[in-house]
């Protein structure tokens, strides 16, 4: 068995490249895909803490996890689908229409 | 050097690769598939930690249909190559700046501030398998489970709503 920090780092590793996506890239879809990133990301936390503690309350929050993740991609991606039709752009940098 | 950490260690680079590649790919659909196979180097980590249930879901759920939703609406739209003009100036070192803050700092409180986190050698019979899981999911995270339904509704409709056609004489 390893340490269960190996697994944390690890952990740690893929939700900063999850955040930077999301800082550094405009492209819509890709900055959905970094938050999917970072959610992956604390679920390995939260696996690597259940088996550290023995515990299945850890698996069961990843199972919840997984479950919001679906419905934030189902409604993410109708926005994008939506915004596509109006303005045939998904760059973030051209939502603006409400800034004042 | 344990076979163990060998594998840890060949399945960690892969997994930062393919999390790097999703990050600076040019083509959106390229990034989709690098982070599935992201995910599913993530589910063989599950299973490392005893977590088999877990494993297969994330498999199903997120390398199967949720990335399945990615590359359709990707494909959908034709966004491949969209969004690859990007006018960032200033920000993107600055972000890189603060994406290595971030990676410091957690690495520092986790190997030097912590304390030692113990794991115990044998896991109990059974632990992670899905007659386990169920278990504790409708003994303990019962009404959870059930909120999570409504969720899954409402996500439904919302998504329906979102993408309806609006009618021209309205």
């Amino acid at each position: 068995m390893l340490p269960v920090s190996y697994y944390v780092g690890l952990s740690a590793i893929l939700f900063t490249i999850g955040a930077l996506g999301v800082l550094i890239r405009r492209n819509a879809i890709i900055i959905f895909m970094s938050i999917e990133l970072m959610l992956n990301a604390a679920n390995l936390a939260f696996v690597a803490f259940a088996r550290a503690h023995e515990s299945l309350s850890g698996q069961i929050f990843v199972f919840f996890v997984i479950t919001v993740a679906a419905a934030e991609v189902a409604v993410g991606l109708a926005l994008i689908v939506a915004i596509f039709r109006n303005k045939q752009s998904i760059d973030v940098d051209q939502m603006s229409n409400l800034k004042g | 050097m344990t076979p163990e950490l060998i594998t840890f260690i060949f399945l960690a680079l892969i997994s930062v690769a393919s999390a790097l590649g999703m990050l600076f790919s040019r083509n959106a659909v390229y990034s989709a598939v690098y982070l599935i196979i992201n995910f599913i180097t993530v589910a063989v980590f599950y299973l490392m930690l005893g977590g088999a249930f877990i494993a297969v879901s994330q498999v199903a759920v997120y390398a199967g249909a949720i990335m399945v939703l990615f590359l359709f609406v990707i494909m959908l739209l034709g966004a491949e190559k969209l969004g690859n003009n990007e006018t960032l100036g200033w920000q993107r070192p600055l972000a890189i700046i603060l994406g290595l803050g971030l990676i410091v700092e957690i690495l520092y409180i986790l190997f030097f501030q912590a304390n030692e986190i113990i794991a115990v050698k044998d896991l109990p019979e059974g632990f992670g398998s899905p007659a386990s899981i169920g278990t504790t999911l409708f003994q303990e995270y019962l009404l959870p489970f059930e909120v999570t339904s409504i969720l899954l509704l409402v996500a439904m409709v919302g998504a329906i709503i979102l993408t309806r056609q609006e009618k021209k004489n309205v």
